[in-house]
């Protein structure tokens, strides 16, 4: 039986009606077409579904949409502000901490919950922050080097 | 002819700068097959056998389809019109099986297709799969490669006698004289053992069959758009005319999409019968299940030298697991192991088998470097054998023998024609930038103090921007076609196919030199077949060295069209390209390539015997493959109590022939090596005996995490190719190759105080601590 549920996506409040078992990372991709969240593994492994719910990254695959009601949620395309993209998204092109971008997303919101706790962390550190996410193409190198330079910027 | 239009003086090439394709996908912005939405688009799941080997005794879908949701069941006694799934290699006598899109009467492998359940959601077509009822008898598996041939092994195939599809044969020199009279013979069993190559998004595949235009569009992660044109028209029994493929963001390959699966074909004849958009996606557990794996290979080798060093011959026997059916290019994968194997040595006695086998697996086929690691890790392990069988220097006796820089063009013992090489450089630099010399004392005075303490050289070569046509399953050239837009900006259109590569920049500082116009006045169109003239794809470290060299001859096509129409529109004939205008020599009039493009659209005015327009299309063959090389060096310490390995330092030194972005340089070879470090460590597609996969999920299945990876020491050494206009050589696969010998070679000389001489990959904790354990007992 579906329920409705209300959730702010990105600072806009949307209503869906949805069944209980409705993963939450299909309500942002399937129902309010925002794709760049993606899914590599449905088990909370990889981290390509990550996104800031009420202020702390979850794993949107391991999580239902009704989990979500009432709750504020920040994906990957809400990041950049007025068209110009968040410092760590900048720190990632700059860095080439990217190439297939299927991780970027999720690695990004990982990235930038780290700078959020740790201002200017560790080679150590930035590792850890990003043990659950799975990148197959960098070997985490450029990442680094990306994370070391949005924490240079100030980014927060 | 004055000109307002900016002057791009500054050479592209070269140059560090980040990619062109990056905003899109780091906004969240891409479209990926999954983020595809039609309307009225129906969601398919696919059935899969729980066994590894057994017969269908009847598939019950009335549950199925009186399920909510659920529009159609289709099972293989429906899809018999499909053809069979294709490969492109023959060997004389190989067994081929009847490879079907879905099994009719047996399945042969855990996650064998058997039947597609269609639903307008796809949380209802996985609900109406579960309801599928197949009725297995189940029968004897055999999922390991020497268990395989041996006699009595269940039969993969009952029809068949044995489970060997084909052997091949290959033999150059005196072997049995070279080898009687050798100083030292060493001789290893060596595995390169299954992985799984996990490319971050899995495959999926969304078709679009239009019925009034009696057309399909199949949209599908692959690395092969027009091959896979070609194949799956022939699969579907349809004009290749009226199939347009899409390769829309692909979220990694490493080999795993230069194939035609049946999924493709599957998803096109359902949404034929439909008449409705369909899409597929394919989950994790699939991926690992069914989506092809690499390597697969127990190596029997015999390396034979002389008391100085000298290496004399090589016997190798290669057994490669093909799984249970020919994909796209798995019986191909050995044989290039096979021509791979003399490394970068100069010797020229060999004798090479390969038998390839059936098992109750999933096909192997190419996984990065897709042959090439097994063949370096085998003759690397080898080399620092006979080194400390007589007690040479590793690094010297591999020294010793490389060819040197003026024997090339170098024949190898089995038949290539290694294109330049300065062997000796990369390693050199590698040593020194690890201090050698310092770090066999400290290895020293920290084997003094118990400690396990290892240093691991690999050189390595590899065959690259694959290739002449006449050595490849399909043609070996790419395509290229450059339009300069009647406002002056460019568009390009290749063959290639990149999925992270980074071609959209690449390509746009190759053009950007060529015509004076600049990076961000260049759009690189790739991966759809109704877009772009037909082409090859990315794979095998081509797209730059063949692709780029298809792109740099169309350039010099246009380019020379452009100079005609300076020279028209300056009224000389002594007219050069200076940044983004043509000058002429004599007076220093200009005229820009804005003006050139409109000179050539609006037609007014024609140089004698030149048509209007600026396009050009060039289909390019090489006349050799490329074969970058290098030296990587591992120092290793492993934990006597845990047998854990840390790696204290990883260097990197690779030529790569000339290079066009060392940023995207720099993260080939980084994602390279870390890929090479999970075989070397972690990564294991285990079957028991049953054929059960048991490391199917990313649970089991290790691919390296951020805090497993050391940090990498790369540089360069630089010897173009003469085979390419651009001097490069390829790099996709570098890192994969050179490396897991290196840390191989690093830890089993950490070990050496005990006794130990070899350790098979992956070198987990449990190994090697068991290892130890025995070594001490």
């Amino acid at each position: 039986m579906k329920r409705t549920i209300t959730v702010t996506v990105n600072g806009q409040r949307h209503s869906a009606d949805v069944e209980p078992r409705l993963l939450l990372v299909h309500l942002l991709r399937d129902q309010l077409g925002l794709t760049g969240t993606h899914i590599g593994c449905e088990t909370s492994l990889c981290g390509a579904c990550t996104v800031e719910l009420d202020g702390r990254t979850v794993k949107s695959c391991a999580m239902f949409a009704v989990q979500a009601d009432g709750s504020d949620i920040l994906t990957i395309e809400g990041l950049a502000v007025d068209g110009k993209m968040h410092p760590m998204q900048e720190a990632f092109w700059n860095e080439h901490g990217l190439q297939c971008g299927f991780c970027t997303p999720g690695m990004v919101m990982s990235c930038r919950q780290l700078l959020k706790d740790i201002p200017d962390p560790t080679d150590h550190e930035i590792r850890e922050a990003i043990d659950g996410n799975l990148c197959r193409c960098t070997g985490y190198q450029h990442i680094v080097n990306a994370v070391k330079a949005a924490a240079a910027a100030g980014a927060r | 002819m004055a000109t307002s239009a900016p002057v791009h003086t500054e050479k592209m090439v070269g140059k560090a700068i980040r990619r062109r394709e990056d905003p899109r996908l780091l906004t969240g912005n891409a479209t990926y097959v999954d983020d595809m939405q039609m309307p009225g688009m129906y969601h398919a799941c696919i059935v899969r056998s729980p066994h590894a080997a057994a017969k269908i005794k009847g598939i019950d879908i009335t549950a199925a389809k009186a399920a909510e949701g659920v529009v159609a069941v289709f099972t293989g006694a429906d899809t018999a019109s499909i053809g069979p799934v294709p490969t492109g290699v023959s060997l004389p006598g190989m067994k081929v099986p009847a490879h079907k899109v879905l099994a009719t009467d047996r399945v042969y492998y855990v996650g064998h297709a058997v039947a597609i359940v269609v639903a307008t959601d796809k949380y209802l077509a996985r609900d109406g799969a579960d309801l599928v009822e197949v009725d297995y008898d189940p029968t004897q598996a055999v999922a390991d490669p020497e268990k395989a041939v041996a006699p009595g092994a269940p039969l993969v195939h009952p029809e068949y006698e044995n489970n060997v599809a084909f052997t091949y044969h290959q033999e150059n020199g005196e072997v049995d004289k070279v080898f009687a009279e050798a100083d030292v013979v060493v001789k290893q069993r060596i595995v390169s053992q299954r992985l799984i190559p996990t490319a971050m998004e899995t495959r999926g595949v969304v078709a679009d069959w239009k019925h009034g235009d009696a057309a399909l569009t199949i949209y599908t992660s692959t690395q092969i758009p027009h091959l896979a044109r070609t194949l799956l028209a022939g699969m579907l029994g349809m004009p290749e005319h009226k199939l347009r493929i899409v390769a829309p963001e692909v979220g990694g390959g490493f080999g795993s999409k230069l194939n035609v699966y049946g999924e493709e074909a599957l998803l096109g004849f359902v949404s034929k019968q439909l008449r409705k958009p369909v899409k597929w996606i394919e989950s994790r557990r699939e991926n690992c299940a069914v989506t092809i794996h690499g390597r697969g290979h127990v190596d029997h080798l015999e390396l034979a030298a002389k008391k100085d060093g000298t290496i004399t011959g090589l016997k190798i026997h290669i057994l490669s697991d093909l799984g249970a059916y020919h994909q796209l290019l798995t019986a191909l994968i050995p044989q290039l192991s096979l021509l791979m194997v003399p490394g970068l040595y100069n010797f020229h006695t060999v004798r090479a088998d390969i038998t390839g086998v059936f098992t109750n697996c999933v096909p192997t086929d190419a996984y990065r470097g897709a042959g090439r690691p097994e063949a370096t890790h085998v003759i690397e392990r080898m080399v620092d054998m006979v080194s400390a069988e007589l007690g040479l220097d590793p690094a010297e006796l591999r020294v010793k023998n490389f060819p040197r820089p003026e024997d090339f063009p170098f024949q190898t013992a089995t038949g290539l024609v290694y294109d330049s090489g300065n062997y000796e450089w990369p390693l050199r630099q590698a040593l020194a930038t690890v201090a050698y010399e310092d770090l066999k004392k400290e290895q020293t005075a920290a084997r003094a103090a118990g400690r396990l303490f290892g240093i691991g050289i690999s050189t390595y070569g590899e065959i690259c921007a694959m290739g002449p046509s006449p050595a490849m399953p399909a043609g070996g050239w790419e395509s290229a076609t450059v339009k300069v837009e009647p406002s002056g900006v460019v568009t390009v259109l290749t063959g290639s196919s990149p999925h992270g590569q980074g071609e959209e920049t690449t390509f746009a500082q190759i053009t950007a030199d060529a015509l004076g116009v600049g990076v961000d006045d260049v759009a690189v169109l790739h991966g759809d077949t109704s877009v772009v003239q037909y082409g090859i794809g990315t794979f095998g470290s081509r797209a730059t060295a063949v692709g780029g060299a298809a792109l740099w001859y169309a350039l010099q096509e246009v380019r020379a069209k452009m100079k005609r129409f300076a020279e028209m529109l300056l009224d000389s004939d002594d007219v050069d390209l200076v940044g983004s205008n043509w000058v002429c020599n004599k007076t220093g009039r200009t005229v820009s390539v804005v003006e050139i493009a409109g000179a050539a659209y609006g037609a007014k005015r024609l140089p004698q015997g030149v048509d209007p327009g600026l396009v050009a299309t060039r289909f390019w063959e090489p006349t050799n493959f490329a074969y970058p090389f290098g030296a990587h060096i591992a120092v290793t310490e492993v934990d006597r109590e845990t047998g854990t390995i840390k790696i204290l330092r990883y260097v990197a030194v690779d030529d790569c022939g000339n290079i066009i972005n060392p940023l995207l340089v720099a993260g080939q070879v980084h994602g390279g090596i870390v890929q090479a470090l999970g075989q070397a460590i972690y990564e294991h597609a285990v079957y028991d005996d049953d054929g059960q996969l048991l490391s199917g999920e990313l649970m089991d299945y290790a691919i390296p995490r951020a805090r497993m990876v050391p940090w990498m020491e790369c540089s360069h050494t630089t010897t173009p190719s003469p085979v390419n206009p651009l001097g490069v050589k390829g790099v996709g696969e570098a890192g994969t190759i050179g490396c897991s010998p290196a840390l191989v070679n690093s830890v089993t000389d950490a070990l050496r105080p005990l006794g130990i001489r070899h350790v098979d990959m992956p070198m987990t904790p449990q190994r090697i601590w068991k290892m130890i354990q025995e070594a001490q007992a």
